[in-house]
């Protein structure tokens, strides 16, 4: 079966197995090829962490059971493949919430837990990780053992990009929110505005982040929208629309400079200048604002494109949010629209993403000159002590990775002893020679 | 207040099943042999849907315990219907091997059926009310080179239910028959030569639907009522030679 990450530039032919039993999960183990396996489900990393041509992968899709729900404390048990967006779509009448969403609801649990993502509240909520009060997983002998945060396996499985075993069930402490964000957005000229506007929101606001226009240079470097959010009571929103589907591969020269900037400013003017507007809007669609265009992926033609986040520390994140911006803003071929947020702390996993600092995230469609600048873009990262993103990343060499991520050595050796035949693998595993050096 | 009776309730148009019937606001009892699954399954369902959802331990080929069965099937209040799901595949080239593996498929796929649904009857008939569903496979519409073990146990299954349906008609219990075309099931999951397949959710909507207007026989999905016309009309002298 072939299978590719979500920006289609990695892609491999894999053998795969869907199993809907724990039994089968533990067969499936148990007939590892040598390559290894890796359990995927959502498909929605961008580079290969979810490929493993070399071996086999398990497709947890009809792993997709909630197990269990307290209303008093919000604790929720449920399989892996179980997507945000259902939890969401189930909870939030309800008057829950999962704590952390990342920016798609057809992550699942397992992705969320193998990446342990962030949303757009990490300053206040932290990662996903920080939420779990068990995890069941599944070594590759089959056997299934309960993680509590705090042990050794629980810290190598948040975040360790599946390597550690399948998870097969685990506990999420939902928050109760009401089912709408009210939501603030207004102008930002440059990125001293952006970083300021965040600083502020990082003490104020539940929810922020900012859309940056990449294709601005100059005085204009760094522009875009800061959009704030707060929790509302509202009345139900109208069930949402069907969403479009982007019914097959745009031509690759659809999305250029020309068009993307015209886009960004039309986007930009949306929203009035000065004191800018607020609207009030189901939760799902803040938190998911691509998933109601279905496959927007084939907005890049066939030829895919890669998905460059990084954390930048904060001492460094002015120098390095400027120097990242100049660098897209002027390259070929350069990026459309980038995505900023804070962080605040570091994650409970060894090799969790978050530090305290700023987040940046933009496309780069893979045309001629992407690698090159790519690469220019992880030195700067690397310059300033930053890290990138594995779920979005396809790109990174295992050096830099080994020099950004410095508790990789405690996640081998939890590694060594979690699976010391080498039974879980994955592209992305392999390419950063995750398990040793 | 129905109950719906889900036998063999792990696999997955069954649990897509039991979660239609589920939000459709009635309570259900999943029947099979993987009791942790189908406690997952349940507590889904109580999850999701807030209906009560229980286990009841059951096996096909255990022809003894479906008196039993039946028996506490018959102590549920209110109005009771039964889906009928489980069943087994192997290779035909498997099947051709062994001969042991040909009794299985049929003591599973029609012996078994044949056997719960007649300790069954009697419950729906006495109160008159209910309704069955099972689940038969375009595989019985003709026996063909490349599954006609399994093929006859379906066909059979068919035919019974035919005269299972005429009998319950008596007493006011529908009994519909679906007829399974290619599902994306853990059946057929990597087969080559795929084709118009159903996801699990779709079909079991489409089930719950026509069992509950009391269809006699419905397609799944609907085109394959066309695919099994053609089946029908090839003429025995080229059937034979057809290597499908």
């Amino acid at each position: 079966m072939r299978l590719a990450g979500w920006g289609r530039v990695c892609a491999a032919e894999t053998l795969a197995c869907r199993p809907e039993r724990l039994r089968e999960v533990a067969a499936a183990l148990a007939a590892t090829p040598s390559g290894g396996i890796i359990a995927r489900r959502g498909g929605r990393s961008y580079g290969d962490a979810a490929l493993n041509g070399a071996g086999r992968t398990l497709l947890t899709r009809r792993l997709d059971r909630l197990l269990a729900f307290d209303p008093e404390s919000g604790l929720l048990a449920a399989e892996p493949g179980v997507t945000l967006g259902e939890l969401v779509r189930i909870f939030a009448p309800r008057g829950f919430l999962p704590p952390v969403v990342p920016g798609t609801g057809f992550a699942t649990l397992g992705g969320a837990v193998a990446m342990d993502v962030h949303g757009k509240n990490h300053d206040r909520a932290g990662s996903f990780g920080d939420h779990l009060a068990w995890l069941d997983l599944m070594g590759p002998s089959g056997e299934v053992r309960r993680l509590a945060p705090g042990e050794p396996l629980f810290a190598a499985t948040v975040g360790g990009a599946g390597l550690t075993g399948v998870v097969t069930a685990l506990a999420l402490r939902l928050v109760r929110a009401p089912a709408a964000v009210g939501v603030r957005e207004r102008r930002i000229g440059d990125l001293d505005g952006f970083l300021a506007g965040l600083a502020e929101a990082r003490a104020t606001a539940t929810y922020s982040v900012g859309w940056i226009d990449a294709l601005a240079r100059g005085r204009g470097l760094g522009r875009g929208i800061l959009e704030t959010a707060e929790p509302v009571e509202a009345p139900p929103p109208a069930p949402a629309r069907g969403g479009l589907a982007i019914p097959c591969e745009a031509p690759g020269w659809l999305l250029n400079k020309a068009s993307v900037a015209a886009f960004n400013v039309l986007y930009r003017r949306r929203v009035p200048r000065g004191g800018g507007r607020e609207r009030v809007v189901p939760v799902a669609r803040f938190f998911f604002p691509l998933d109601a265009l279905c496959a927007w992926n084939r907005l890049y033609g066939r030829a895919g494109f890669h998905q460059f986040q990084c954390v930048l520390p904060d001492a460094h994140a002015e120098t390095g949010a400027r120097r990242l911006l100049e660098t897209v803003a002027k390259g070929r071929p350069g990026a459309f629209l980038a995505v900023i947020k804070t962080l605040g702390g570091e994650g409970r996993g060894l090799l969790s993403f978050p530090m305290p600092g700023v987040t940046l995230a933009f496309d780069v469609p893979r045309r001629g000159g992407a690698e090159a600048l790519l690469d220019a873009c992880e030195r700067i990262v690397r310059d300033a002590g930053g890290r990138v993103y594995l779920a979005k990343d396809a790109r990174l060499s295992a050096a830099a990775f080994a020099e950004m991520y410095p508790r990789l050595e405690a996640f081998r050796e939890a590694l060594a002893i979690a699976d010391p035949n080498a039974r879980m693998g994955s592209d992305l595993a392999r390419r950063l020679r995750m398990r040793e050096p | 207040m129905t109950t719906w009776v889900v036998l063999g309730a792990s696999s997955s148009v069954a649990r897509a099943f039991a979660r239609a019937a589920a939000a459709a606001g009635h309570d259900l009892v999943l029947a099979g042999r993987d009791g942790e699954d189908l406690g997952r399954s349940a507590a889904d369902l109580s999850v999701r849907f807030a209906c009560a959802a229980d286990v009841v331990p059951f096996d096909a080929t255990d022809y003894h315990g479906h008196a039993a069965f039946a028996e506490r099937i018959g102590r549920i209040e209110g109005e009771i219907a039964v889906a009928l799901f489980f069943g087994v595949m192997h290779p035909q080239a498997c099947v051709d091997a062994d001969v042991a593996l040909a009794r299985r498929t049929i003591a599973v796929n029609y012996l078994g059926a044949v056997s719960v649904l007649a300790h069954l009857a009697p419950v729906l008939e006495a109160r008159r009310g209910g309704r069955i569903v099972a689940v038969g496979s375009m595989a019985g519409v003709r026996g063909r080179l490349s599954n006609y073990v399994y093929g006859s146990a379906k066909a059979g299954l068919a035919a019974y239910l035919q005269g299972l349906r005429a009998r319950l008609w008596r007493a006011g219990v529908p009994v519909t028959t679906v007829v399974a075309g290619f599902l994306d099931t853990a059946m057929t999951f990597g087969l080559p030569g795929m084709f118009l397949v159903a996801t699990p959710e779709a079909a079991a909507a489409r089930i719950l639907a026509a069992a509950e207007r009391g269809r006699e026989v419905v397609y799944v999905p609907g085109f394959w009522r066309w695919i099994a016309l053609v089946l029908r009309l090839v003429p025995e002298r080229l059937f034979k030679r057809l290597a499908i």
